[in-house]
C-alpha cells in the first residue's frame, strides 16, 4: 500500500460541495435541520464528526482555526481535532478567540463576544430538540413542518409542576427567527443569549445523525419559556479563582477528598486573557470557595 | 496550581505510544503477520469486510492487527479508509445461482438438484477444546467437482408458484445510504444495504427475537449457500462486461409463513441475506430481520422491535453505535456543572420546605 494522499482539509471537493450546499440551505432556512450525506470520518461518530465535516467544508488556506471543548483549547478532544486540521489542511491555529476566523466548539460559546466574519461551528450529538419527547424521525419532521411544538411546552410545564423550575440546564431549546425550534447542542443555557443577534455565522453539524443547521448573523434566537416562568441564565454565584471574573461560566474543580473545591473559568482563553491584562494573582484562594 | 486540563497534547502522544507497545505484546513472541491473520483468522476477516463494507482481505487483516483483535475497531478503520476511495461505477449484479459452491444446505428438502454439500462447517463438531488442533491436520478429502447445476431452492419452488417471486428488475438504480442520508420509510434496497453493513450481534439478537414470538414469521432455512463468484463491471467506454475479480459470498434464502388474499393464491414469503465471505450466522439473522421488516408491505401489524424499520435501521450500525456510546468518555464538565447547579438549588428548596412538612404531619 502506498501512503494515502488526502485533499486539503481531508474531504474531497465533491463531498465539500455537497456539504456546502447543505450549509447554504441551512442558512437560508434558519434553524431547519438539513439532511446531508455525512461521511465516515477517521474519528468516531459522537466525537465531533459533524463539526469536523462542516469545518472542513468552510475552511480556506487563509483561515485561522480555534478548537475548543468545554470552553478549553487544551482538552484532549480539542487537541485531537486541532491536530487533525493542522495535519490535513496546514492552516494556522490559535487559542485567541478574537484572532480566529473559524472556531469549532463542543459544549460552549466563547465568553469573548464574536464578530462579523467569524464562523462558529458546533459539534452536535442529537440535533433533534424533540427527540427525547418523540423518538421517531418521521414524527418529529412532521411536527417541525407544522410548527407543532405543543409537546415541548408541555415538557417544560411538567418540569415546573414537578420541580418548580424548568429542569433543562443545557441543550436548552430555542426558537429561531420565530419559526423552528432548535437544539443549541449541549451548551449550558448560560450561553443561549449569546446566540441571539450574533454578528458571527453559527453552523451546527451532526455527523452520526446526518444533519446540518445554521443561525445566520443577526438572527433572532429566543429561549423557550413562559410569561410567569421566564428564561433564566444560570451561572454558579462565584468568581473565577484564577482571573476573578464574576461573569464567566465556571467549572467546578474538586481539590481534595474533604469537600475542597474551587471554581475556574471554563473558557481558558478568556481566563488567560484577563490574567495577562491584569496580571493579578488569583483573588480567591481555594479555601474560600469551600463550603 | 490547577493544571488538570493542561498537557493534553503530550498525554495523547504518550497514550498512543503506550498503545503501540501494548499492541505488540511480548517482544520475545514473534509478531503476527498479515498472511497469518488473512489465512487463519478467516472468519474474523470476513466479518470485518462485511461490516466495513469493503472487500479486501489484506486491508481487513491489517485492520484486525492494528485494532488488537477488536473487530468493531477494525471495522471502523476499514470504513474510514473506504470513505476516501473514489467510485468509478457499480458492478453488474452477481448471480448466486452461478456460484462455484463450497457449501450448500437446505433445511426444507431432504434432497434436491445439486444435493446437500456440507463444506467447511462448525456444525456437528463437538465443542471440545483440542490443543492439538493447532497442528497440521489430515489433508481434506478430495472428490470430483460437481458438474450438475445447483439451482436455488427458491427458484425450484418459484417455478410452481409456491413461493413469492423475486421482485422484478425495475431498472431503477438501487439507493446508497453511504451517499444519501437514510430517510423513512426506507425501501427494501436500502434496508438490505443497511442490514448487510449492520452489526452481527445486533441482527442476531433481533432475528432471535422473531423466533421467540416478537414478530414471529415461521422461518425455514430454504437454502444457505457459500462459494465464489466473479464480479463483472461494464466500463462505459467498452460497452461490455469485464471481470474484476472473484469474491466469496454467503447467501441465505429464508422461506417464511405463507399468505394469500382474495385475489392471490397462498404462497410462501421470503427473507433474504447476502454478505461477503463465509458468515452464515450473519446472513441467517439478516434474512430473518429482512422478512420482519417487510411487515408493512405485507400488511402485517408492526408491533415487535424487529419489524420497526426506524428502530432497526437507526441502531444497526456498530460504528455509529460504538462512537456514540463511547463518546460518554469525553469531558462533559460544563453540562454536568449546569446540572449540579440545578440539583443543588432543588435540594436547597427541598431543605427549606422540610419544617413545613413536619409541621403538617
Amino acid at each position: 500500500m502506498t501512503a494515502a494522499a488526502y485533499n486539503f482539509a481531508y474531504l474531497d471537493e465533491q463531498t465539500k460541495r455537497m456539504i456546502r450546499r447543505a450549509i447554504l440551505k441551512a442558512v437560508a432556512v434558519p434553524g431547519y435541520q438539513v439532511p446531508f450525506a455525512s461521511r465516515e470520518m477517521p474519528m468516531p461518530y459522537g466525537w465531533g464528526t459533524g463539526g469536523v465535516q462542516v469545518t472542513a467544508a468552510v475552511l480556506g488556506p487563509d483561515d485561522v482555526l480555534k478548537v475548543i471543548d468545554q470552553g478549553a483549547d487544551d482538552t484532549t478532544n480539542a487537541v485531537s481535532i486541532r491536530k487533525f486540521f493542522v495535519k490535513t489542511a496546514g492552516v494556522r491555529t490559535t487559542t485567541d478567540t478574537g484572532e480566529a476566523t473559524v472556531i469549532q466548539t463542543r459544549h460552549r460559546i466563547p465568553e469573548t463576544p464574536l464578530k462579523a466574519n467569524q464562523i462558529l461551528v458546533f459539534q452536535v450529538p442529537i440535533p433533534e430538540p424533540l427527540r427525547y419527547l418523540e423518538p421517531r424521525e418521521t414524527e418529529t419532521r412532521r411536527m417541525h413542518a407544522l410548527a407543532d411544538y405543543g409537546l415541548m411546552h408541555v415538557k417544560l410545564y411538567e418540569d415546573i409542576a414537578h420541580h418548580g423550575h424548568i429542569a433543562t440546564t443545557y441543550a436548552y431549546p430555542v426558537k429561531v427567527q420565530g419559526r423552528y425550534v432548535m437544539d443549541p447542542s449541549p451548551t449550558p443555557k448560560f450561553d443561549n443569549p449569546k446566540m441571539n443577534d450574533c454578528p458571527a455565522l453559527q453552523l451546527f453539524g451532526a455527523g452520526r445523525e446526518k444533519r446540518i443547521y445554521a443561525i445566520p448573523p443577526y438572527t433572532n434566537v429566543v429561549s423557550l419559556d413562559f410569561e410567569d416562568h421566564p428564561f433564566e441564565r444560570y451561572r454558579f454565584d462565584g468568581i473565577c479563582a484564577l482571573c476573578g471574573s464574576d461573569e464567566s461560566f465556571l467549572d467546578e474543580v474538586i481539590t481534595d477528598d474533604r469537600g475542597g473545591r474551587m471554581f475556574v473559568c471554563s473558557d481558558t482563553d478568556y481566563c488567560q486573557g484577563r490574567r495577562g491584562e491584569k496580571s493579578a494573582p488569583p483573588t480567591v484562594p481555594t479555601e474560600a470557595a469551600r463550603d | 496550581m490547577y493544571v488538570a486540563a493542561k498537557g493534553g497534547e503530550r498525554a495523547i502522544e504518550n497514550a498512543h505510544r503506550l498503545l503501540a507497545h501494548e499492541r505488540r505484546g511480548d517482544p520475545a513472541v514473534p509478531e503476527l503477520t498479515l498472511d497469518q491473520i488473512e489465512s487463519q483468522l478467516t472468519l474474523a476477516v470476513d466479518r470485518v469486510m462485511n461490516e466495513g463494507s469493503l472487500y479486501d482481505r489484506e486491508l481487513a487483516a491489517l485492520a484486525i492487527k492494528q485494532a488488537r483483535g477488536d473487530l468493531i475497531e477494525a471495522i471502523f478503520l476499514l470504513r474510514a479508509f473506504r470513505a476516501t476511495l473514489p467510485r468509478f461505477g457499480a458492478s453488474e449484479p452477481i448471480d448466486t445461482s452461478a456460484m462455484a459452491v463450497r457449501r450448500r444446505i437446505s433445511a426444507a428438502f431432504k434432497d434436491l438438484p445439486g444435493g446437500q454439500l456440507l463444506g467447511p462447517t462448525f456444525d456437528y463438531t463437538h465443542r471440545l477444546l483440542e490443543p492439538q488442533s493447532t497442528e497440521a491436520q489430515d489433508e481434506p478429502a478430495q472428490a470430483e467437482a460437481a458438474t450438475a447445476s445447483m439451482p436455488r431452492v427458491t427458484d425450484l419452488l418459484g417455478s410452481d408458484d409456491l413461493v413469492e417471486q423475486s421482485p422484478p428488475d425495475t431498472g431503477e438504480t438501487p439507493g446508497d445510504l453511504t451517499h444519501d442520508p437514510l430517510g423513512f420509510p426506507a425501501d427494501r434496497d436500502l434496508r438490505l444495504q443497511n442490514l448487510a453493513r449492520g452489526d452481527e450481534g445486533f441482527l442476531l439478537a433481533l432475528g432471535y427475537s422473531t423466533q421467540r414470538g416478537y414478530g414471529r414469521n415461521h422461518p425455514f432455512a430454504g437454502e444457505i449457500r457459500m462459494g465464489d463468484l466473479e464480479v463483472e463491471f461494464t466500463p462505459p467506454e467498452l460497452g461490455f462486461a469485464v471481470p474484476l475479480g472473484r469474491i466469496t459470498v454467503s447467501e441465505c434464502q429464508m422461506i417464511n409463513q405463507f399468505r394469500g388474499t382474495a385475489t392471490e393464491a397462498p404462497r410462501f414469503t421470503r427473507g433474504y441475506g447476502l454478505a461477503f465471505g463465509h458468515c452464515e450466522r450473519k446472513v441467517m439473522s439478516m434474512a430473518l430481520v429482512d422478512r420482519a421488516l417487510r411487515a408493512r408491505e405485507l400488511d402485517e401489524e408492526v408491533k415487535a422491535p424487529a419489524q420497526d424499520e426506524e428502530f432497526v435501521l437507526s441502531h444497526s450500525d456498530n460504528v455509529q453505535a460504538t462512537g456514540f456510546v463511547e463518546h460518554l468518555k469525553l469531558p462533559h464538565y460544563v453540562d454536568f456543572q449546569a446540572e449540579l447547579g440545578l440539583v443543588r438549588k432543588l435540594r436547597d428548596e427541598f431543605a427549606a420546605s422540610e419544617p413545613v412538612k413536619e409541621a403538617a404531619e
